[in-house]
């Protein structure tokens, strides 16, 4: 009854509660086989990432598999306060820091540029062909890209080591160095990704309006200034888009790539969030604190994705989300 | 559009076209050295370091690696979850994109939400493990396919494209008397071969590709997809090691027999490519559209 009244209240044309329910009930009936269609999804979407939610509260406990999430002693922030105070933390924090810095001033303005220059060949044949070559990398996984780039940096055999001893250099063991492990990220991030992110890029460019080039034409601007001038102004937002979102993606560095990389002698730089994850949780069995960290990590990168949209919608360009 | 001819046109077009060449190049001649490599002795190699061409042919390091059945039973494992893994994601996939597709969907934004919700944030590595432990899927090779049967972006495509199609199509048949499924069976799939065989080879890749899940899920080293024996052999076998379980005392296998193993875990992903290529950048660009 009193849910009644509030109804009545709130609409200025009095609408009995019952028939809007029924209304309501006659659109969800007509769609009734659609409501069937989506549930297997909505309940894989329950079960495999709602239920792991669900799960997080955990890192509010000491877990012990045989005794459940019902049976486990509550530990209130414990886990929080020992991930802030290991000596690990400070170097994992670093480590993924840098690497995404590396993202996104190395990786990042790469594929704005071979985008630009792919647009400038007049010769069709020869840009179908480039791209067709630069996007491959990207079909291949982690495991592939790694071991070729292991195959060819090995010390013993390897081509690059082959190449450096004779022309005189010394061998470089780039597989276990901590110097190596940084190039040798970014540069298997370029060779992977760079081809193909040239295609949202190259998209927006082809929306340019021809005129603009051919005014810049009469006034005398030279290619290069066109490609500055023009194109580039043209794909600003699509840029500023990207960049954003790739703020939003500041901790997910490739836990699959990083992971391959990571080895004992190189650990000081390598260790990431994801990867201490999976050593404390599934090779130390130490659920609780590991999901912990995972949860600090998503929750960084929530805040992120959150600010980084703010930031989007507020210098005037749409929303991602 | 008036081309333009002066020098510094030409010199441009030339350093550019210069430019992507070498890029072309740096990208591609990684694949031709090992595909070389895997086809030449070990003998050559050695020597020689750098093979384009090899002058001593050989297919002893694919004799040897196809002596066991081991790398035999990874491959199938590999195309037994990806064929598998594949129609069961399309299955999923194209149920749930055409179900939101209906605008007059009571609540579709608010399943929109809870789908987008789950790119931004998750539950994690640990706890997503205890979630496969208990639906009884370790060491299983569902737990390839189950915890990932549904990819948010490619389930979004789809979407998009159901709701470009024209209202008239559903209309008609309506009229013929079908019902919601009937429609999607026989009028909306067969309007959406390109995007649905752009999804299916989405997912085919991913299936593939996919070897951090055997990581996490299986223990059982027969049940192993191409991908982790292929970490095994190339990364962990050269004492690349981490994990500290794998160690054996096994000599290291020789280099062409590791660029062999890189070969055909590979080959497959290059041979649909080009198929791939038809419609991926199309696909690429729906998927970073809005929703």
């Amino acid at each position: 009854m009193d849910n009644d009244l509030v109804v009545v209240k709130k609409n200025s044309t009095v609408i009995p509660k019952a028939s809007r329910r029924t209304e309501l009930w006659k659109r969800i009936k007509k769609n009734k086989f659609m409501y069937l269609m989506i549930l297997p999804g909505i309940l894989y979407f329950l079960i495999y990432k709602y239920l792991p939610m669900y799960g997080l509260i955990i890192a509010f406990q000491d877990y012990k598999p045989y005794l459940g999430i019902s049976g486990s002693e509550w530990v209130g922030f414990d886990h929080f306060k020992r991930l802030f105070s290991e000596p690990d933390f400070w170097f994992i924090f670093r480590n993924t820091l840098l690497l995404f810095v590396l993202q996104l001033v190395i990786f990042f303005p790469i594929p704005i540029f071979l985008a630009l220059m792919l647009n400038e060949v007049r010769n069709q044949a020869f840009k179908k062909t480039v791209q067709t070559i630069v996007y491959i990398p990207h079909f291949m996984s982690w495991v592939i890209i790694v071991s070729i780039c292991y195959v060819i940096l090995t010390l013993d055999g390897g081509v690059v080591n082959g190449i450096l001893e004779s022309l005189g250099f010394q061998k470089i063991n780039f597989l276990l160095s901590d110097e190596w492990f940084r190039p040798m990220y970014i540069l298997q991030v370029i060779w992977r990704e760079a081809g193909w992110g040239t295609i949202i890029f190259l998209a927006a460019i082809a929306a340019v309006d021809p005129q603009l080039y051919e005014a810049a034409r009469m006034d005398g601007a030279n290619r290069l200034q066109q490609m500055i001038h023009i194109t580039l102004p043209a794909i600003k937002s699509v840029i500023v888009v990207l960049l954003i979102l790739k703020i939003g993606d500041i901790l997910e560095l490739g836990f699959e790539h990083v992971f391959l990389l990571l080895n004992a002698s190189n650990r000081n730089v390598a260790e990431i969030f994801d990867t201490y994850v999976y050593t404390t949780g599934l090779q130390q069995g130490q659920f609780s604190y590991s999901t912990a960290v995972g949860f600090f990590k998503g929750i960084v990168g929530l805040i992120l994705v959150m600010f980084a949209n703010w930031l989007a919608k507020k210098s005037g360009e749409e929303g991602v989300y | 559009m008036v081309e333009d001819k002066s020098i510094g046109s030409r010199l441009f077009n030339w350093t550019n076209i210069t430019l992507l060449t070498i890029i072309s190049l740096l990208t591609i001649l990684p694949f031709f050295h090992v595909v070389a490599s895997s086809f030449t002795t070990s003998a050559e190699l050695a020597a020689k370091r750098f093979v384009l061409i090899p002058t001593e042919w050989s297919i002893a390091a694919y004799q040897y690696i196809f002596s066991t059945d081991t790398v035999f039973r990874a491959l199938g494992v590999s195309i037994g979850v990806t064929f598998f893994g594949t129609l069961w994601s399309m299955l999923l996939s194209v149920l749930t994109a055409y179900g939101l597709s209906r605008k007059d969907l009571v609540g579709r934004r608010f399943i929109m939400f809870f789908i987008i919700f789950t790119m931004l944030f998750n539950g994690g590595m640990i706890p997503t493990f205890l979630v496969v432990k208990e639906t009884g899927l370790l060491d299983s090779y569902l737990s390839l396919i189950m915890p990932v049967s549904i990819n948010a972006f490619n389930m979004i495509i789809l979407k998009s494209f159901f709701q470009g199609l024209p209202d008239g199509l559903e209309e008609s048949a309506k009229i013929d008397g079908c019902n919601d499924f009937g429609i999607l069976f026989r009028i909306v799939l067969p309007c959406s071969m390109p995007v649905i065989a752009t999804i299916s080879l989405f997912y085919a890749v991913t299936y593939w590709n996919t070897y951090m899940h055997a990581i996490l899920y299986l223990n059982d080293a027969t049940k192993w997809p191409i991908q982790v024996l292929l970490r095994q052999i190339v990364v962990l076998a050269g004492g690349m090691n981490y994990d500290g379980a794998n160690y054996t005392d096994v000599p290291p296998p020789e280099q062409t027999v590791k660029m062999a193993v890189i070969v055909v875990a590979t080959i497959p992903v290059l041979l649909v490519y080009p198929f791939l290529q038809k419609h991926f950048a199309k696909g690429a660009l729906l998927g970073s559209m809005k929703e």
